[in-house]
């Protein structure tokens, strides 16, 4: 636990820690809302956006790319809502036409496009590179109070941090509209409440939430901790506001132990490479959910006997 | 263009034949099998096995490595895909059956799951001596660059197996999609069919792989059915045209990504089948946007000609510039918002139609008749013309009956 442990993985497991809340929290209302896969639906379109972005500006910038990301979301849930009214197409099969064919566009112009000389591919995207995010500048836990060093930290550290905060004060601060109209639309839009504008703010804040994230940590981390953590704690409790903070419990526990896993997992066994630590850190979200699944006090719907 | 067409024609040389033919197979069986998914309004549930694949592609790799083999046999590989995915659909209905989580939920957990999985597997595979040149990221998008003839007999064998399990199974899954209770009550096993309608979905899943890749197979299993449902009320045909559409996106796409090397096959023939949807979409005769918007302007048009028309006969002004207009274009009106002589009959007859409804529904004893006014319907329509001369006579007999 010394100066190389600073220099190589604290901060992408800071950044992992990160990721997994921002994208935790706004995937518990998810949830609540059977809207769970829109965010495997942002998250794939990323990629049409950021080819996009790149096409028109010409490199492959960190700030083009999120706004391309971020534009590419917001044109994708605009789209599923005209192909869901104009086609009168239930919703998850409107979500499944739009975000493929924005896939499917993706790749194409990404195989038009001559990217061949930049770090620009489907792999990054899906996979992210959380291994490559070291803080080489460290020379130990002193470094934190160094100013010169800190100045060095990779700039997904501070993107993701000030990300996790953003959606954690918005959830703070729309708390009780949030959770009325997640558990009863109804009865939300009869106190007065603009329930559909609460919707789609959510749905931005999820997109938000993915596009930072996926530049750092890639999409699969990004569709796993929306869904992963706050369905284990679903399985917890039956109050939101602990369901809330056991996911972000669940989220940052996959976070870390998949990034362990990933790096040290492999030295245990004998073998001498690590492994994609976005892969683990999702797998490990999943093994949490099986066992939430499996002993989650709160796992039964309610009226339906156990086993039956 | 030529080389389009030629290619169209299978005359693009060996290769592109086989894919373009296994294409078409492989989109006839996508579009018909999902169907039943998406007439069951699961359609998601595809996006959840594909991604479960990997992992298994993975492990197929690593063992037959393990037993000495080559461990790129596409087989073998199909094998292990198919596994992995069988069991992240068991998981699905594990989870929904016997948890509180809802199918979305499900599937988001199985799809990140399983793919995290397969990509850890993938790095691991990377990492091993044979593995360098495994290719195994093909199986992301797909690629049909050095496909062999036994691959492409594999896709071809494959589509049109599950052609004919769709075919033969057609009656019990269609009446499940279309009514899953109606089903249980007549007897039939809706689980066991849920779970036949899965295999087809993740046969076609696993002979997709190598073609389009695990990503873009959804949108041949989710596209076309979407489709086929602006051209066809009925399941049976909305099948059938979902075969067709995908067929025909497959057959296309795989032609059109023949005629350059930039053209990846995968995401052409989406984009084919995205193409025929936002047609159907927008030119559908019933369901599409333009006959909506032809139905509404009709009602609409229907709705100011009978209120101008009772306003002319009440002696009111009309200010509304569409009744004016749409009276005018009728010779209704004069310009100076004066009716013509047919305007004057066409105002009597509308006139005349209001009373005999005011009557009508004073008197008469039938609700579901006399509940169908709305103001647009002429009343000749509803009632016979003995019941109108009824009518009439308590009309002019000053309505006291």
């Amino acid at each position: 636990m010394g100066a190389e442990f600073v220099q190589f993985s604290l901060t992408p497991i800071l950044i992992g820690i990160f990721a997994a809340i921002a994208c935790a929290l706004p995937g518990n209302f998810l949830i609540l809302r059977r809207q769970a896969l829109i965010g495997d639906a942002i998250s794939h379109v990323v990629l049409p956006g950021i080819v996009v972005a790149f096409l028109i500006t010409g490199v492959v910038a960190t700030w083009p790319m999120l706004m391309g990301a971020a534009a590419a979301a917001l044109v994708a849930v605009f789209l599923i809502e005209v192909v869901r009214r104009m086609g009168k197409i239930e919703p998850g099969a409107a979500m499944g036409v739009v975000f493929t064919s924005l896939f499917a566009g993706g790749v194409l112009l990404l195989e038009q496009s001559d990217t061949s000389s930049v770090h620009l591919d489907v792999e990054h995207a899906l996979m992210g590179n959380l291994e490559q995010l070291i803080w080489l500048r460290a020379e130990g836990w002193g470094s934190l109070l160094d100013p010169v060093a800190l100045s060095y930290l990779p700039p997904e550290l501070l993107r993701m941090a000030v990300a996790a905060a953003l959606i954690g004060a918005l959830t703070w601060l729309f708390w009780r509209p949030l959770k009325l109209s997640s558990f009863d639309e109804g009865f939300a839009r009869a106190l007065g409440l603009p329930v559909r504008t609460i919707g789609l703010g959510l749905v931005t804040a999820a997109a938000v939430a993915a596009v930072a994230a996926f530049d750092a940590v890639g999409s699969i981390i990004v569709i796993a901790m929306f869904i992963c953590p706050p369905a284990a704690a679903r399985l917890i409790t039956n109050h939101l506001g602990r369901q809330v903070g056991w996911s972000l419990v669940f989220a940052v526990l996959s976070a870390i132990l998949g990034y362990v896993f990933a790096g040290y997992g492999p030295l245990w066994l004998g073998a001498s490479n690590s492994v994609s630590a976005a892969g683990m850190v999702a797998a490990v979200a999943g093994v949490i959910l099986l066992l939430a699944c499996l002993f989650g006090p709160a796992r039964h719907r309610v009226g339906v006997a156990a086993g039956s | 263009m030529s080389a389009f067409l030629d290619a169209l024609f299978f005359q693009a040389g060996y290769n592109a034949a086989l894919v373009a033919v296994g294409a078409a197979l492989l989109g006839f069986a996508a579009g018909a099998g999902g169907s039943f998914l998406f007439l069951r309004n699961r359609a998601l549930v595809s996006d959840a096995v594909a991604h479960a694949t990997l992992p298994g592609v993975g492990l197929a790799f690593i063992v037959m490595v393990a037993l000495g083999g080559d461990g790129r046999a596409l087989i073998g590989l199909l094998a292990g895909s198919a596994i992995s995915a069988w069991i992240g659909l068991l998981a699905v209905e594990w989870m929904v059956r016997r948890t509180r989580l809802s199918e979305d939920a499900a599937i988001g957990a199985v799809l990140s799951t399983f793919f995290g999985l397969g990509v850890v597997l993938l790095t691991v595979i990377q990492g091993m001596s044979r593995g360098r040149q495994a290719g195994l990221e093909d199986f992301l998008l797909g690629s049909t660059a050095g496909m062999l003839l036994q691959d492409a007999l594999l896709i071809a064998g494959g589509g049109l197996l599950v052609v004919t399990a769709i075919w033969l199974l057609r009656r019990p899954m269609t009446l499940v999609a279309f009514d899953p209770a109606f089903a249980a009550a007549r007897g039939v096993d809706v689980r066991r069919i849920d779970l036949a309608m899965m295999a087809v979905v993740l046969a076609v899943t696993v002979v997709g792989l190598k073609l389009v890749g695990l990503i873009l197979i959804v949108a041949l299993l989710i596209i076309p059915p979407v489709t086929a449902r602006f051209w066809a009320d009925r399941a049976e045909r909305v099948v059938w045209i979902a075969g067709v559409i995908g067929g025909l996106s497959g057959w296309v796409g795989a032609a059109l990504s023949a005629t350059a090397p930039a053209l990846p096959t995968g995401p052409i023939i989406v984009l084919v089948a995205t193409g025929l949807f936002v047609v159907s979409l927008l030119f559908s005769p019933t369901r599409g946007v333009t006959a909506a918007m032809i139905a509404r302007r009709a009602f609409q048009t229907r709705v100011h000609r009978r209120q101008g028309l009772l306003a002319l006969a009440r002696n009111e002004p009309i200010h509304d510039r569409l009744t004016l207009r749409i009276l005018r274009a009728e010779g209704l009106l004069r310009g100076d918002g004066v009716a013509t002589e047919d305007g004057q009959a066409a105002c009597a007859r509308i006139a005349r139609d209001e009373r005999r409804w005011s009557v009508a529904r004073r008197l008469h004893k039938d609700t579901a008749l006399t509940g169908r006014y709305d103001g647009l319907t002429p009343i000749d329509d509803v009632f016979t013309a003995d019941e109108i001369t009824w009518i009439d006579t308590h009309m002019l007999a000053g309505g006291s009956a």
